[in-house]
């Protein structure tokens, strides 16, 4: 007891002085395990992210915005991909997550619950979805485990044009006619409040923050990434010329910061519980994917299987 | 059929000629033909490559960090193999 204790201050220093943690380091097992979760919820929701946007691609407006979307969609496929790696360097399977995912255990991030509606909502996802990812994702670029860091660094330098390409969308249409500014200020609205809760709990609802920030597995709080998200978001939608939809939202000039309104929690709850509006379609298009390819992954394996036990024949 | 999981596979990129190959992740695939055009697909989608490298993972052999003492130690308290440790005069030139 004491030799684990003595372990774990010896982590916590390594920690302290801003030493990154590689996998087959010792870590205290509550460190491995918030880890594998955190990485894989944040893999799955990059591949369950797909399906949304997925909706759009058949239906894009233009070549250029199919081409572009496309694109958009594969580099999720790819993030997912970045993330699952990373997780599987602390022992759990890629099995095991995909099966985590398709029987409810592990979550995915509550936005890809909602329906995308109309075409102005793959420039409002692009914008807010994205544009909240990425205050998320540049904080974890400094976490304290190696390959989940790597990882996000690898996924920050590609996710700049996803927000980018959301943006231009709908400038576009705000410099429209009259029904595709409204368009993209009913997306607005259907997407503001959603992606204000992607930052997680209020910091007083959240137990796990401050373990998370002492490790240094968060380097900030739900609370101040989702601040900084409103601070730089409110300008840029006044360059659309769009209205947040939240009659409390005003600049405090003591502060520094823009003040507001109050989220509705109960409906962040009841979409993470999996009564959301899509909850059911997603994880159903998920798991059929993944059962429908089954004969693909057996019949590549049994190919190289063959090839190898010709190879092993002929020496 | 049993449900088998592909083989995980590191992948080692060569950004640009004269550079040397690095390692840039990992991925699944059922063989070696397939590692590479996966890897194409995950790690190279921008350019970021001219040259891949993959093995199957299992086949690398990684040291223990708990031996990080025995093996790396010994190099500390040899300070005579760095060159400032040769004290010589300031107006010496080109040395």
């Amino acid at each position: 007891m004491d030799n684990v204790k003595n372990l774990e201050d010896q982590f916590q220093a390594r920690i302290d002085a801003g030493e990154k943690i590689e996998p087959k380091d010792w870590m205290p097992e509550k460190y491995r395990k918030t880890h594998i979760r955190q990485i894989s919820q944040h893999a799955h929701s990059e591949v369950v992210g797909m399906l949304p946007e997925g909706n759009w691609i058949t239906r894009a407006p233009s070549l250029k915005r199919k081409c572009t979307l496309l694109a958009k969609v594969q580099d999720e496929a790819g993030h997912g991909l970045y993330l699952y790696s990373a997780a599987e360097t602390l022992g759990i399977s890629r099995d095991e997550m995909y099966e985590q995912l398709h029987t409810g255990k592990a979550k995915y991030s509550s936005i890809f619950n909602y329906p995308t509606l109309s075409w102005a909502d793959m420039g409002t996802i692009g914008w807010l979805v994205d544009g909240a990812a990425i205050i998320n994702q540049v904080m974890l670029t400094r976490t304290s485990f190696g390959p989940y860091a790597r990882a996000m660094v690898r996924i920050c330098k590609e996710e700049s044009f996803h927000q980018r390409q959301g943006y231009e969308i709908l400038l576009i249409l705000c410099n429209g006619t009259a029904v595709q500014k409204e368009m993209a200020q009913d997306a607005l609205n259907r997407f503001w409040w959603p992606s204000l809760m992607m930052f997680g709990p209020p910091d007083d609802q959240s137990p796990n923050t401050a373990q998370s920030v002492k490790w240094k597995i968060k380097r900030k709080t739900n609370d101040e990434l989702r601040q900084r998200f409103v601070d730089i978001t409110v300008p840029q939608a006044e360059v659309l010329g769009l209205t947040i939809p939240d009659p409390d939202l005003k600049w405090n000039e003591e502060r520094g910061h823009y003040d507001f309104g109050e989220i509705d929690w109960t409906e962040f709850w009841q979409v993470v519980k999996g009564n959301g509006p899509c909850n059911k379609e997603r994880l159903k298009a998920k798991v059929e994917a993944w059962d429908n390819g089954e004969w693909v992954r057996d019949a590549a394996m049994a190919y190289a299987e063959k090839k190898n036990a010709q190879l092993t024949k002929a020496i | 059929m049993k449900k088998e999981e592909w083989p995980i596979w590191e992948v080692f990129i060569r950004s640009k000629n004269g550079l040397e190959h690095r390692h840039v992740g990992s991925l699944h695939a059922a063989d070696a033909t397939m590692a590479i055009e996966n890897a194409r697909d995950v790690y190279t989608r921008r350019q970021e490559g001219v040259s891949i490298w993959v093995i199957e993972s299992k086949h690398i052999t990684a040291s223990n960090p708990e031996n990080s003492g025995e093996l790396y130690e010994p190099a500390k308290d040899k300070v005579y193999r760095h060159p400032t440790f040769y004290e010589l005069p300031i107006e010496l030139k080109h040395i």
